[in-house]
């Protein structure tokens, strides 16, 4: 299975993305310029972190207008696993592939902290194996990761299981004191309807060794791994 | 050419004359302009460069000392560390977030210049005291340019420290230290060298944009200054993130026969420190430089300090394939010139030469100043503190309580949480523990990281002060586990013609310099700002210390916050009655008085070694090093993350028991361990003579002290927590 990173002008998570998927899952990964038009070959896309074209204008608003976007939306159309974190998240709601938008945060800050996720679905390729309910030590770093979705979009998504992380408190209970950001239902990481399309704005890149404080992340990038094997 | 003409941008007479004699004429006004911004203080530091010779500047690992961009420091498997530190603060007192904001893009390019990935950020910063609303709106304005631009960038924040006190009320002080890695054989120099090469100006458009921010720096801030805002530049953190990208893969590939920012003084400073390094010249066309807006002068290109802009020298070989990498990261990139062999930096606009001086005059020829010094009235004042006439408190649990929840004592949290300070997934030890630790990717060593000054030792005895500053940094990089390699100094004073000014900068150097011979951490370059006065009120001098350390084993980083309940609390080194300069003396006593703790160097290094080896072996779960507060302080900070509690039983051996508690000896540390380790470290601290007392046991659910068996302090840890917490608006 090979990963694709790609990089946009200003992303600055690529590395850490590229460093997780080869150093420590051991699996294949390729940069992907933003300026290639086809993703040929790869398996799974993880847009990273950072801050696309100084995201001047609306985080991600930009960046989906790479030359690179048409062939990852086609990708995802096809089924393609595509991971969207942090900037990559607000690219994928700008470019379509996700509903929902990214307003800034409640606090008008950035906030850069651990949190703790709940899983909400289990039946996804990026959180198979997790039991759901588990929790999750995975931290976030974003200015703009207060996710909204009007009401009825919102309730489609629930019924339909695409609401995949919700930030919880150390019990798992989903309170306002562990929302970092203002997101509607506390909401971390949303999926597609096919459910091969994950963006979150938490870090699972950053939570892949002890030494960084927790392996948590790293749970999703294997379950990406062992999805893509029981599908051969 | 009038006195006012010359005078206007900060030239003083005797300096015009000394130009007319370097040209044998008259300069025209582009190259007054040059000299002008050249021989300011911020760029030539004539006022500070016969004294900072005097720092011990060598050392076995010592590969690039003061003079270039950024010092660097050899860490073994052909990999080194280069690292500086740089204040901004006259920007950031009139336009805190763009001052704060490219004062970290500054430093950044500084590090790149050199060849090196920039891979972690750091910031001291001062201000006032936050009761002022314009403090507030300083404190969050630098805060947010720090964030802004750090965090744009993908360069993590880990560290740095905040002090608040009316001396920095109308003047804050914002130093940005940035550490880069490189590869030994990478290392690029700003020089100009091969005649005939060429010169290409990269990255950003040149505007007008930050002009005379070098004089500016240069000046006391005045009611007046709030009309120089213009002077303060606008950070383009995205355009900086593709010019580092851009400028690293072209040394990479060995693209880049020099390269050098543009940041203080631009064109100008880039061009003759270039050709002046090289013991060359240079013949730049100004109509090739890429402007902003139509109808710049000669004058105005030569001397904006538009940021995010980077000279190269390259052979004419590689100039389509430099230019291809530019494009390709979506930069402008353009040919203004080329090296000649004789040593004068001719400036062209179309064809005509508007300005010919010779470049080692601009970069090195400005006058030397030996200022007059006479030690400060007030010390005599100061030094007059008389203990028994400090009452003692009533309740220590108050104390304790204020003193924690003073913002200088108080969690930072707030602060460094709007920082990403985990980018590029190698912060191993976070703000907020005594130095930061970063692994170096592909090895298993470590760099540790701080930045430390208490200015108010600095006050009360400069040499000390100076000392001091750079004990405790080294105190906190061994806390880490790290081995203390080298420092960076920001010297943040007066004004420097002011001769009880002059006299507290000359005892800081010395005292930071006799610090680095005995800790054996030489100075591989730093930045002086002096002019930190308002209406005539200068700061408490404040020499930052930027050092670095090296972990050679990275699972070993140490952390403050207790571990385990059940685990001995030791205290090493000794305490004494020194209130003097203490946090407790200026919060509960309003007095800032008397002496700062006495240092021992010798036993300071000993210290040192006992911690590094109780580290290294893995005899302990904790390290914290003693600094503001004193013991009770450093004990409390020590039960915040995990709130673990803990009982502290002391014998108080004679002294009062608010030194006990609150004074601030040096050469001390906190400890935790598993009793079974105590022997091992026992011998240790032996071996060295480095006095050691368990102290206490950790566990339960709340603090307490006592003192030759008598109840001193008891709080629920939670309680004591939460007014550390909750001190700092953000």
């Amino acid at each position: 299975m090979k990963f694709g990173v790609i990089v946009f002008p200003g992303s600055n998570c690529d590395l850490d993305a590229y460093h997780l998927v080869r150093d420590v899952l051991g699996a294949p990964v390729e940069y992907i310029w933003h300026a290639e038009r086809s993703v040929a070959g790869f398996d799974c896309l993880i847009l990273p972190g950072g801050f696309s074209y100084g995201d001047y204008l609306r985080c991600g608003a930009i960046a989906r207008f790479s030359p690179v976007m048409p062939a990852v939306v086609e990708f995802a159309r096809r089924g393609g696993l595509v991971l969207g974190i942090c900037n990559g998240f607000q690219i994928l709601t700008e470019a379509g592939l996700l509903p929902g938008a990214l307003y800034s945060n409640t606090s008008l800050q950035f906030r850069c902290r651990d949190t703790i996720l709940r899983v909400e679905n289990n039946d996804t390729p990026f959180t198979r194996g997790l039991p759901p309910g588990q929790l999750l030590s995975i931290p976030i770093a974003h200015g703009e990761g207060n996710y909204y979705v009007d009401p009825e979009t919102l309730a489609q998504m629930e019924a339909k299981g695409q609401i995949v992380f919700r930030y919880a408190d150390r019990e798992g209970r989903i309170t306002p004191d562990a929302n970092p950001n203002g997101s509607v239902g506390n909401i971390a990481g949303v999926c597609n309807e096919n459910r091969n399309v994950l963006g979150m704005m938490p870090h699972p890149e950053r939570a892949g060794e002890a030494l960084l404080g927790s392996t948590d992340g790293l749970l999703i990038f294997k379950s990406i791994l062992e999805y893509w094997e029981g599908c051969r | 050419m009038k006195p006012e003409d010359w005078r206007i941008i900060g030239l003083r007479d005797n300096e015009y004359d000394l130009i007319t004699k370097i040209l044998g004429r008259e300069p025209n006004q582009v190259e007054l302009g040059m000299f002008g911004v050249m021989w300011s203080e911020h760029c030539s530091y004539k006022h500070s460069k016969a004294v900072l010779r005097t720092f011990p500047t060598t050392g076995p690992r010592v590969l690039q000392g003061p003079g270039e961009n950024a010092g660097i420091v050899a860490i073994g498997d052909g990999l080194a560390v280069c690292f500086k530190i740089e204040s901004h603060n006259h920007p950031s007192a009139i336009e805190p977030y763009q001052g704060a904001a490219t004062g970290v893009g500054g430093i950044i390019r500084d590090i790149f210049t050199m060849g090196a990935r920039p891979i972690a950020i750091l910031d001291s910063l001062r201000f006032g005291t936050l009761d002022d609303s314009k403090v507030r709106y300083l404190f969050n304005g630098v805060v947010s340019g720090i964030a802004g631009y750090g965090n744009c960038i993908g360069i993590p924040t880990v560290g740095g420290e905040i002090y608040f006190d009316p001396c920095y009320q109308g003047n804050p002080l914002v130093c940005v230290m940035c550490v880069g890695l490189i590869e030994t054989e990478k290392i690029r120099l700003g020089k100009a060298t091969g005649v005939g090469n060429l010169v290409i100006l990269a990255g950003a458009r040149t505007g007008r944009d930050g002009m005379h921010g070098a004089s500016f720096a240069s000046e006391e801030l005045s009611e007046a200054s709030e009309e120089k805002r213009p002077a303060v530049q606008v950070g383009d953190p995205f355009m900086e993130k593709l010019l580092l990208e851009a400028c690293l893969e072209l040394i990479e590939n060995g693209d880049l026969e020099g390269i050098q920012d543009l940041g203080a003084a631009g064109l100008t400073c880039a061009v003759s420190e270039m050709a002046s390094r090289g013991g060359t010249g240079m013949e730049i066309e100004l109509s090739k430089v890429p402007c902003r807006e139509e109808g710049m002068t000669p004058y105005e290109i030569m001397i904006a300090e538009s940021q995010e802009r980077m000279l190269m020298v390259v052979t004419p070989e590689k100039e389509a394939k430099v230019h291809g990498v530019f494009q390709r990261w979506g930069l402008t990139s353009t040919t203004i010139g080329r090296v000649t062999a004789d040593g004068l930096l001719r400036i062209k606009m179309h064809g005509q030469v508007v300005a010919e001086v010779p470049a080692r005059s601009l970069a090195e020829d400005s006058p030397v100043y030996y200022p007059a010094s006479a030690k400060p009235a007030y010390l005599e004042r100061t030094a007059q503190l008389d203990l028994a006439a400090i009452p003692q408190p009533d309740d220590f649990n108050t104390v304790l309580l204020k003193l924690l929840s003073t913002p200088n004592l108080a969690s930072k949290e707030g602060v460094w949480q709007q920082y990403d300070y985990m980018v590029r997934t190698s912060t191993v030890v976070r703000p907020g523990s005594d130095a930061a630790v970063l692994r170096i990717r592909g090895t298993q060593k470590a760099l540790a990281m701080t930045t430390d000054c208490n200015a108010r030792y600095v006050y009360l005895d400069p040499y000390a002060g100076g000392q001091i500053a750079v004990a405790e940094a080294a105190r906190n990089v061994v806390c880490s586990g790290g081995e203390p390699l080298a420092i960076t100094d920001c010297l943040c004073f007066g004004n420097p013609e002011k001769p009880e000014i002059y006299w507290q900068f000359r005892q800081a150097v010395e005292g930071i310099s006799a610090a680095c011979r005995a800790l054996e951490t030489p100075v591989t370059g730093g930045n002086v700002s002096f002019y930190n006065e308002t209406k005539g009120e200068a700061i408490y001098p404040t020499p930052v210390i930027g050092m670095v350390g090296l972990l050679n084993d990275v699972t070993k980083a140490c952390t403050l916050p207790f571990k385990a309940a059940g685990d001995l609390i030791v205290l090493l080194g000794e305490s004494f009655d020194e209130l003097g300069g203490s946090e407790y003396l200026a919060v509960i006593h309003g007095r800032v008085q008397g002496k700062p703790p006495a240092l021992d160097l010798a036993k300071e290094k000993a210290l040192h070694r006992v911690v590094l080896a109780a580290i290294g072996q893995g005899l302990v779960h904790s390290a914290h090093d003693l600094a503001e507060g004193g013991l009770a302080v450093a004990v409390a900070e020590c039960l915040f993350e995990h709130e673990i509690g803990a009982r502290l039983e002391l014998d108080a051996n004679g002294l009062r028991p608010d030194s006990l508690l609150f004074g601030e000896s040096q050469s001390r540390v906190i400890l935790s361990l598993s009793p079974e380790n105590l022997p091992v470290l026992r011998e240790l601290a032996v071996r060295e003579e480095v006095p050691l007392a368990v102290i206490g046991r950790t566990g339960g659910d709340r603090f307490q002290i006592y003192v030759d068996g008598a109840p001193r302090v008891d709080l629920p840890v939670a309680q004591v927590k939460a007014a550390w917490q909750g001190a700092i608006p953000c």
